[in-house]
């Protein structure tokens, strides 16, 4: 039997720890360094930090149900929409997917015992944690949370214009969770890069896994930035530097240039992992390999590259950005991102489909990430977005995408990664209805907003004039968000029921391919006891199906042999923990 | 070419500068092809998503993963249309963003902590002692742009009037929705451009750069004046404020 | 370990060459603020790709063959002790909350970093032991 550990293989049942007398309890969570705790604790704290953003969010659109409405005063609406956006962007979409899902996946996709770096990997998310609950905490100062906006503009949040230490405790948050993220780039690339199983070459790495990668390099590249120019601001505000005010002879708009700079690679790296997590479920429910595999990586470095080149299409209004550039360079991202979608689409063209709750969601976002894709291009432009910035068509657009793929793509990933990491099954018919509410949700709460865009409304205002003609349209989109609260509770209804009365989930309830299929329900310590031979992407489908290996694959006659060997190389079944033999 | 018949908006302004219109026939372009872009790929996923759904539990089908020149031909398409959108754009912004050497007025717009001042010059650069200003701190809610106690911008209607934009304090936006246009105005960057207005009308005008506490309030409105009601307006302007300047 | 190469120093090249065409087209003097960061920041890229691309490349050549970079591999090939990994350790927990301690002085005051650094310090020197013993298993 091949054991791949960090010994030679043991003797005795494998999920026993091999030594006796390890902590418990507290003591036992706060110094485990396994990625698969560890990836846990980053899907909990986030999906916490979401539900926090979002109630938040309820609260922005129950304001703005009327115009004149007092619901909330101007102050803490500004405190809303910005904690809003952060707790969104900074604690949940990046945290979930490469602190959470890739942490958990990611070393089983590939073969490994665990992440390269494993205390690496929990300074992570306890800098993450930290900087979490710091951030939230600046509520309970006495000037409030920060309330520039996520994206704290100089010289609205130098010290003249935004004193109080909510302010500095967003900034001090920020440079926290950027090192986290940092630490967990440098992790999850160099897992992969060092830890394959035999005979996965990169071209056998699973997508999600080569998104990961891709991700990693991008936040290698984006957060020095941003913690650079926070480093600055701190600057400002404390010790009398000029760097972003005029006064001094420094200059404001340097503040937009370096956020822009982290800020939009920033937004690929929230996508890619999810973009990859569709990619893997696609094929699953599908029952057919990935189309394309080879275009979707370069399609993902494309998008990758392009995305450092385009950042100032966010500072099109400044007057004193290269348009031309720009608009080219985000125009051209548009096309690796196509090619990625006709792959998609050519996953289940011809396939055998089944409406499970992740292949919904995944769906979903294909729908919906469209739209919002095509919405971008015209944002693109700008003259298009002389006309648009800082409306609610940048608010429904940045929504449209984000949400698609943090949110659908990212509960697509859930979904279908849940019986693997907790041994259970969900409820289908909850699933199912948490969708809908969220599809249909989705698209009466945003579609309103382009329009209100189009109509003139700008975006973070508390209140509006009641003879502007938006209040129908505003109070359209807040009922979608009230159906959006209502999927994320049964969402929620869905785990806790599972929890409580578990159906137990197999090692590979979907039929699925990639390598993490291999492990039991949840994973033993050091993931696998067992390994098939890898000769493709999909090594645990062609040891199920070797008579339904991808066609056209130069080394079909070659691999059957090959499989033919793995098989006799298993294990028979009394060797599994749980008797779940693939 | 869309002179002839109206067509539909998509939700937009057709613009009432000439800037604004340019504006517009680049957005109506743009979404037409975006539409067919997004009715041809919604299309493919529906139909694939109904046509290919599992119809037997054990159904497995043929295992296929690739097609090169398929993945060719998606790749150059899109390429393609870039081209041609990159083209119309570079043209519609080199339009809105020039610049007369010849206006007709100028006026100096500061952005400021929570409103807005407009100074009044003539197109070759004198002042002509009329300056507008938001009144003292509006923290009046829900009132319309056109309320007395947001300023008005008054300009001559068929003209070309360059704005100098400026800001006393933290970035801002000057935003006129009926013109498609929008401009920060940034503390150390001086933004010039042009509106070549069309005919009288009155249009909203808000700050769209969130700038802190009072960001909602900061609304102003445009009204473009025949340029004979335009002269007269500036004449009763001067009069009051050389008066209110010489009993200060 | 040359897929891994060509994959950063693509990105070295892309960095490099869209840095020369950004600094070459945005001359402008009403450019300069965004010209001059942005082309640093893509020759930063560019560096990034390839400072690790080229070592790749170079180590991809002298090291020796790897069992997941060859697509006939078996598992037995891969069998056996893989590398360290230490599953318990409270240092990480430690050494979080001191770098939240020190950045809580930011916001605080310098009292705060104090406590903070004398715990990073503790936290470094348990870290360095727990691997000289080889981790904890």
């Amino acid at each position: 039997m091949t054991v791949l550990a960090e010994r030679p293989p043991a003797v005795g049942r494998p999920e026993e720890p091999e030594h006796e007398h390890g902590p418990s309890g507290l003591l036992k969570w706060i110094t485990s360094t396994d990625h698969k705790v560890i990836g846990m604790s980053y899907m909990i704290t986030s999906l916490v930090f979401f539900c926090l953003a979002g109630i938040m969010a309820v609260l922005i659109r129950t304001q703005l149900t009327s115009p004149d409405s007092t619901i909330v005063t101007q102050h803490a609406y500004n405190e809303l929409f910005t904690m809003h956006g952060s707790l969104m962007l900074y604690l949940f979409a990046g945290p979930f997917a490469f602190g959470g899902l890739a942490n958990y996946i990611v070393p089983l996709q590939v073969g490994a015992p665990d992440m390269a770096f494993p205390r690496l990997n929990a300074l992570s998310y306890w800098l993450y944690l930290m900087g979490g609950v710091t951030m939230v905490s600046g509520f309970l100062t006495v000037g409030g949370a920060a309330d520039f906006g996520w994206v704290g503009y100089a010289p609205l949040s130098d010290a003249v214009n935004s004193p109080g230490s909510g302010s500095d405790m967003w900034i001090v948050a920020l440079i926290l969770t950027g090192f986290s993220a940092i630490f967990t780039g440098v992790n999850i690339v160099a897992t992969v890069f060092y830890l394959r199983a035999p005979g996965m070459t990169m071209f056998r790495v699973p997508i999600f896994t080569w998104n990961m990668v891709v991700t990693g390099i991008l936040i290698l590249i984006a957060f020095p930035v941003l913690t650079a120019a926070l480093i600055l601001l701190w600057c400002d505000r404390h010790i009398g530097s000029h760097i972003y005010s005029v006064a001094g002879g420094g200059v404001p708009v340097l503040w937009q240039n370096l956020f822009w700079f982290f800020g939009h690679p920033e937004v690929y790296i929230l996508a890619l992992p999810y973009f990859g997590m569709v990619t893997e479920v696609l094929p699953v429910f599908s029952r057919k390999p990935v189309f394309g595999y080879r275009g979707m990586i370069f399609a993902t470095i494309s998008i990758a590259a392009l995305s450092t080149a385009v950042w100032a299409h966010h500072m099109f209004t400044t007057g004193v950005v290269l348009l031309p550039f720009f608009s080219l360079m985000s125009y051209l991202i548009a096309v690796p991102t196509g090619i990625k979608f006709f792959n998609w689409i050519g996953t289940m063209w011809r396939g055998s489909i089944s409406f499970t709750t992740p292949m919904l969601f995944a769906i979903g976002f294909l729908v919906v990430f469209l739209f919002g894709g095509v919405t971008g291009v015209f944002l693109a432009s700008p003259p298009v977005d002389f006309a648009t910035h800082d409306t609610y068509f940048v608010v429904a657009h940045f929504h449209e995408v984000l949400f698609g793929s943090a949110v659908f793509g990212g509960f697509a990933g859930l979904y279908y990664w849940y019986p693997k990491m907790t041994g259970r099954m969900v409820r289908e018919s909850l699933g199912k209805a948490s969708f809908w509410f969220m599809f249909v949700g989705f698209w009466v709460t945003f579609m309103p907003q382009y329009l209100l865009g189009l109509h003139g409304m700008p975006r973070r205002i508390a209140e509006y004039a009641t003879t502007a003609g938006w209040t129908g349209l505003n109070r359209v989109s807040s009922v979608g968000s009230y159906l959006l609260f209502i999927s994320v509770a049964i969402m929620l209804v869905n785990f806790y029921v599972s929890w409580r009365r578990p159906v137990p989930a197999t090692a590979n309830p979907w039929d699925a391919h990639t390598l993490e299929w291999a492990a039991s329900s949840p994973p033993v310590h050091h993931n696998f006891t067992w390994l098939p031979p890898v000769r493709s992407e999909r090594p645990v489908w062609d040891f199920n199906h070797p008579d339904h290996l991808s066609v056209d694959h130069h080394q079909d006659k070659d691999r059957r042999e090959l499989v033919g060997a793995g098989v006799a190389a298993a294990p028979s079944g009394e060797d599994w923990p749980d008797g779940t033999a693939p | 070419m869309l002179g002839g018949c109206r067509a539909p908006t998509f939700g937009a302004f057709r613009g009432s500068t000439v800037q604004g219109k340019d504006e517009f026939k680049l957005w109506v372009g743009m979404v037409i092809a975006g539409l067919v872009v997004a009715v041809l790929v919604w299309g493919l996923i529906f139909w694939t998503v109904i046509r290919y759904r599992r119809r037997h539990s054990d159904q497995i089908p043929r295992q296929f993963h690739s097609n090169a020149i398929l993945e060719v031909i998606y790749t150059i398409i899109p390429v393609a249309i870039v081209a041609v959108i990159f083209y119309f754009t570079v043209v519609t912004e080199n339009e809105i963003d020039a610049v007369s050497t010849h206006p007709a007025e100028i006026v100096h717009v500061l952005a400021y902590r929570w409103g807005w001042q407009f100074t009044y010059d003539s197109g070759d650069g004198k002042s002509q002692g009329v300056t507008i200003r938001t009144a003292a701190q509006p923290t009046l809610l829900a009132q319309p742009a056109t309320s007395n106690h947001y300023p008005q911008l008054v300009l001559p209607a068929n003209s070309t009037v360059r704005i100098v934009l400026d800001s006393a304090d933290v970035v801002h936006g000057l935003y006129v929705a009926a013109f498609n246009f929008s401009r920060y105005a940034q503390p150390g960057v001086t933004n010039v451009f042009d509106f070549t207005t069309t005919s009288p009308g009155v249009f909203n005008g808000q700050c769209t750069q969130y700038c802190g506490l009072y960001h909602s309030e900061m609304l102003f409105s445009v009204r473009v004046a025949s340029p004979s009601r335009f002269s007269s307006w500036m004449s009763a302007q001067q009069a009051s404020q050389a008066q209110a300047g010489a009993t200060s | 370990m040359k897929v891994e190469a060509k994959f950063l120093l693509f990105l070295a090249a892309f960095g490099a060459a869209v840095a020369l065409l950004f600094w070459a087209v945005g001359l402008a003097p009403v450019y300069r603020t965004i010209t001059g960061g942005g082309t640093i920041m893509l020759v930063a890229v560019g560096l990034l790709g390839l400072l690790p691309g080229g070592y790749y490349l170079w180590w991809s050549r002298r090291m020796t063959p790897r069992a997941e970079d060859d697509p006939e591999a078996t598992p037995e090939q891969g069998a056996g002790v893989v590398g360290t990994f230490p599953s318990t350790s409270i240092w990480p927990f430690v050494l979080g909350l001191a770098a939240a301690l020190v950045g809580l002085a930011l916001v605080f005051g310098f009292w705060t970093a104090t406590v903070g650094l004398t715990l990073a310090v503790s936290a470094i020197i348990g870290v360095v032991v727990e691997s000289r013993r080889g981790g904890i298993h």
